[in-house]
């Protein structure tokens, strides 16, 4: 599968199973993409949990479910967010390392049929 | 190559199932429809909401959709049930069965004499085509005949890491034995497009691009934020942050390969290979457009849990996440979350997948299937009048 390209990934342990997918060295989470700004949560966090990728070291800020992102880097508001090496969204408001990344922090940047101007 | 033991209709088509079909042709029947259903329980019936003071592209989504689904493969016969005053006229809907080559029988209320000797008819009819169905037997067809639908509902924040790129891979193995995989909900493929287009020739990328046009024209004209309503507040609460990630996530069902051909709501594909169809997300009306192209299996992932299940075809459930997969055990047949677990690698599952659709195909009923499950919506395109 293209997605998990697993050579850009050296370094970073794995799941087991798959082993093209970047794990956090306790389990805890998974980045798809070596550039991704957010990882997904495996196991539920609770706020001051570390998870850690190579050197980096990522404190939770929030408590974050179990299939929820958190931020790798701080994101300013309006900067484009990138997961599986895509945009999925716009920050809404600065997101600090570590931050539970959701709908309270992000838009999406498309089917924004709200954004359209007014047909007189 | 793969093979399997099914019914090959004269049509040329080849059904994995062999049902006898009681369609109402307008919503004014189903009430006569589920008394037939009750008096034959060998065939299936459905209802819906539709057939009549429908107009232009609407009305004739809607006559497709029923045409194809009742000429779907997985179908041996059909008893067609009109009121007699409505817009989709019953006997042009049988028409219209027939000439796709189908075996079609039609009855009305308003030239019955009322419900009761309609039930009564229907029920004789209904007894005849189950009898001329008990004819039919299975014979070895080749995979390549199949169609399989892909779906996800209840989606979350694993399933673009674990049941659809899975999916993806029991695609591509479809079709690399010449089957046919359609890809649908163009909604959640917003965000994701360029992706499919890259693997598409350019008047192929051109209509995929139109579809995905045509959705965000509908939000602007309606002014509205798409995540208002897509992804659903189950997706949120399952991770799930914007349409774009939904999309990027739901796109690994199609798997890997060229994407041969884009298709209209409940048209069937003219080629073999990955093709995507213009369905919305909403999983019932997705679920029966692509059953009225052609689609014989579906395979359907959930994060959140849904017991949807089609009348006509077999749906497998996978599920994208194991503690969901414990809590709807009744309603699930694949677990992906085992992927996450580490219990099984993504080709693993996939292969597992692959298998199941075979063995659906030869008969073995998935959980839907088996607890009785019949879900039936056709999308709507335009008001009723």
């Amino acid at each position: 599968m293209t997605f998990i390209a697993g050579q850009e990934l050296s370094g970073h342990p794995t799941i087991p199973s798959a082993p093209a997918m970047p794990l956090s060295h306790d389990g805890a989470a998974l980045r798809l993409k070596d550039d991704d700004d957010v990882a997904v949560i495996l196991h539920p966090l609770e706020p001051g949990q570390a998870i850690r990728f190579g050197d980096t070291t990522i404190v939770a800020a929030a408590a974050i479910p179990s299939g929820h992102k958190i931020a790798l880097r701080p994101i300013p508001c309006g900067a484009l967010i990138r997961k599986y090496g895509q945009v999925i969204g716009r920050a809404s408001e600065p997101i600090a390392t570590g931050a539970h990344v959701h709908v309270h922090n992000v838009e999406g940047t498309r089917g924004r049929g709200d954004l359209a101007e007014a047909v007189p | 190559m793969s093979t399997f033991l099914g019914y090959r209709r004269k049509n040329g088509s080849v059904g994995v199932r062999n049902h006898v079909l009681v369609l109402p042709s307008v919503m004014c029947a189903n009430n006569v429809v589920d008394r037939i259903g009750r008096a034959v329980p060998e065939v299936v019936i459905v209802n819906h909401p539709t057939g009549c003071s429908q107009v232009g592209a609407d009305f004739e989504q809607t006559k497709r959709t029923m045409a194809g689904f009742a000429a779907n493969g997985n179908v041996a016969a059909v008893l067609v049930v009109g009121l007699g005053c409505e817009t989709n006229e019953s006997k042009a809907l049988a028409t219209e069965i027939a000439a796709r080559g189908q075996r079609v029988e039609v009855i009305g209320i308003q030239e019955c004499g009322g419900s009761t000797e309609t039930i009564a008819r229907g029920i004789e009819i209904a007894r005849k085509l189950v009898g001329e169905a008990a004819a039919h037997e299975r014979v070895p067809c080749d995979v390549s005949e199949l169609i399989v639908g892909t779906e996800c509902g209840g989606s979350d924040g694993f399933s673009g890491i674990t049941a659809n790129p899975a999916l993806g891979h029991a695609a591509d193995r479809l079709v690399g034995e010449g089957g046919t995989v359609i890809l649908a909900e163009v909604p959640e493929l917003v965000g994701a497009e360029h992706l499919l287009a890259e693997r598409a020739s350019p008047p192929v990328a051109a209509k995929l691009f139109e579809l995905i046009e045509r959705v965000e024209a509908r939000a602007r004209a309606m002014h509205v934020d798409m995540r208002y309503g897509n992804p659903t507040q189950g997706n949120i609460a399952g991770g799930l942050t914007t349409i774009e990630e939904k999309s990027l996530g739901a796109a690994y069902k199609g798997g890997s390969t060229e994407l041969r051909e884009v298709v209209e709501y409940a048209e069937r594909p003219s080629s073999h290979g990955l093709v995507v169809m213009d369905t919305p997300g909403q999983d019932i009306e997705q679920l029966t457009g692509m059953i009225a192209g052609g689609a014989q299996v579906v395979v359907f992932t959930t994060g959140r849990g849904t017991p949807t299940g089609s009348p006509i075809a077999p749906v497998i459930k996978v599920a994208t996440n194991t503690p969901m997969f414990e809590r709807m055990r009744e309603n699930m047949d694949v677990n992906a979350g085992a992927i996450l677990d580490g219990s099984q690698t993504l080709e693993q599952v996939g292969d597992e997948i692959f298998s199941w659709i075979i063995e659906a195909a030869n008969g073995r009923q998935p959980a839907a299937e088996s607890l009785g499950f019949g879900d039936f919506a056709i999308n709507r395109i335009g008001p009723s009048f």
